[in-house]
């Protein structure tokens, strides 16, 4: 549905002898029909570039973009404006406007493109009935909540029935509760009408939530992208692992954080991350441990989560280090469980701490 | 107060009144466009034509920077030629519009930068081309500062009003001059003060009100 064939964008300096921003370097993505896409990256990593070259708000200095097989990196003028009408888009501040009733800002987009008073009407009433806000119809934009808002920028997004609905950080004004709620209204959207989302965003629990694919961004380049479970359970980069550790909780005490050192500890103990995924997120496997090898583990934090309904957990413990360990990463090994030594740490600390 | 006396008033009232509203009403038709396409036509925007922005910034200014007396004498062969004489107060329509396009049109351009640039972009992605963006996205979103700057252009107007006496312009504050000063007729005077103020004050209160009830913003549910 949507192709990213090494789009750059360049801005040019402000000044005269000043640097120059790479906000997106050589970017590739697909993203397929009916799917939700989510990127994810840190501010400043060309989220708000990339989702805005899908409908050429921005310009890429270079590449591709196709849109249901139409190149409209391609296009401009009436013929860029057609297609724009394709691709529905919601906004971080909604950008409603604040001089027209709620109705009167979902039939904005069908008015701009000449639609008849009578058809808006037919049009724009179930929308606001899908996004229930059909009570509020008469309604100002400052007499609604932030939920409510998000509501009618989605229902004035799928005015036109776009193929496409772009999602500009849509959730990050608003307060968890709601966000869950918006981010379900999108998803019932996409399984109802089969829409292709693509959603950016810097919080890792939206892409948990409900996208099917991820793809992260850093510095304008895409650093790992895949199904969202893939990439959750065999994070592959620093940065993923990152953004991960701030739903699955990996995140390590500070205290110990600092005391972690790259190399072996001379009577010290290994600290390990160990990973369950899907059915041995069932096994008793560090009692076992325990048993048969009489190691004790020191359990350090630990989370036990479902990802599309799948068990996923993370368990961080420390190990004596030497042969224990060893014998430890051995029997992790054979119970098929993904291990990683996140480091060593002195024995003072964990017998202290 | 005599019969007379009063019929001045009165004339006087009625020539500030006709003098403002024509010259208003003229400034807004023009300085509305005006003040739309400098707000529209800088360096990247919808309407880009930075250079003309720049000559039109420069002759806006220029007009602006002219005291108002200064400007009826100067534009005098330009009075004639549109109003067929430079004395009297339909002339002084001439004058007094001339000074009030560029204030409106400053207005309007200010009014329009404030409006939220994520609006202009939202409008864009639906597909909206430049002059629907600004018929339906750009000027109703600015209007409550339209009208609140309307009224302020018109006030000063009624300022400005006062001084075409010199080219025989007639109104309220030619009377002050004439009676009240020259003719040591301090009541004249401050009638001609008290007279002013109420008008100022109804202009302005009318104007708020307006802007108030264009004004979504602030409601409360």
């Amino acid at each position: 549905m949507i192709q990213l064939d090494q789009v750059s964008k360049h801005y040019p300096p402000p000044k005269r002898g000043g640097a120059g921003v790479t906000a997106l370097d050589e970017v590739s993505l697909t993203i397929e029909a009916g799917e939700i896409y989510g990127i994810i990256g840190r501010s400043g990593a060309g989220k708000s570039t990339l989702i805005r070259v899908v409908n050429q708000l921005e310009k890429p200095t270079s590449g591709r973009v196709l849109v249901d097989g139409v190149e409209i990196s391609s296009l401009s003028g009436s013929a860029l404006r057609r297609e724009r009408r394709g691709i529905g888009m919601i906004f971080q501040h909604f950008n409603l406007l604040s001089s027209r009733s709620v109705f009167d800002n979902v039939a904005l987009p069908l008015e701009l493109a000449g639609v008849s008073k009578a058809k808006i009407k037919a049009r724009v009433e179930p929308l606001l009935e899908l996004v229930g806000l059909s009570d509020k119809r008469d309604r100002y934009p400052a007499e609604l909540s932030g939920g409510q808002k998000q509501r009618v920028g989605i229902a004035r997004a799928l005015a036109t029935e776009p193929k496409v609905l772009l999602c500009d950080e849509a959730t990050s004004a608003l307060d968890p509760e709601t966000t869950r709620d918006v981010l379900r209204l999108i998803a019932e959207i996409n399984r109802k009408l089969g829409l292709t989302v693509v959603l950016i965003t810097h919080e890792m629990h939206v892409i948990k939530e409900i996208c099917h694919k991820v793809a992260v961004l850093e510095a304008g380049r895409v650093i790992e992208q895949g199904a969202v479970f893939e990439v959750f359970t065999r994070p592959q980069h620093p940065t993923t692992r990152s953004f991960i550790g701030m739903v699955t909780g990996i995140d390590l005490p500070p205290v110990l954080a600092n005391q972690l050192r790259a190399d072996p500890q001379p009577g010290g103990e290994a600290v390990l991350l160990i990973r369950f995924i899907g059915d041995s997120a069932d096994q008793p496997i560090l009692s076992r441990l325990a048993r048969h090898h009489g190691i004790d583990a020191n359990i350090l934090s630990g989370r036990i989560d479902h990802i599309h309904g799948q068990p996923f957990g993370t368990l961080v413990v420390a190990i004596p280090g030497g042969e224990t360990l060893s014998t430890a990463l051995a029997f992790f090994e054979t119970h098929k469980l993904s291990v990683e030594v996140l480091g060593h740490v002195a024995p003072a600390l964990l017998a202290t701490g | 107060m005599s019969h007379q006396l009063f019929l001045l008033l009165v004339n006087a009232t009625l020539d500030t009144l006709y003098m403002v509203a024509v010259a208003g009403a003229i400034g807004t038709a023009l300085g509305l466009p005006l003040g739309v396409w400098l707000a529209t036509s800088g360096r990247g925007e919808l309407l880009a034509a930075p250079l003309f922005n720049r000559i039109g910034g420069v002759l806006v200014n220029a007009t602006r920077s002219t005291p108002f007396i200064i400007l009826v004498v100067a534009i005098i062969p330009f009075t004639r030629l549109v109003a067929g004489t430079s004395i009297g107060t339909s002339a002084a329509i001439v004058p007094l519009t001339v000074a009030a396009v560029p204030f409106i049109a400053r207005i309007v351009e200010t009014a329009i930068r404030e409006v939220d640039r994520g609006l202009v972009e939202a409008a864009e992605a639906m597909g909206a081309t430049p002059y629907q963006i600004i018929a339906k996205v750009l000027v109703p979103e600015a209007l409550p500062g339209i009208l609140l700057g309307l009224t302020l252009a018109i006030v000063s107007l009624i300022g400005y009003s006062a001084m075409v006496g010199a080219v025989g312009g007639g109104g309220l504050g030619d009377l002050g001059i004439r009676y009240g000063y020259q003719r040591f007729m301090p009541e004249v005077m401050a009638i001609v003060v008290l007279l002013l103020i109420v008008l100022v004050q109804g202009i302005q209160s009318l104007g708020e009100q307006l802007a108030r009830r264009v004004n979504k913003r602030l409601r409360t549910a």
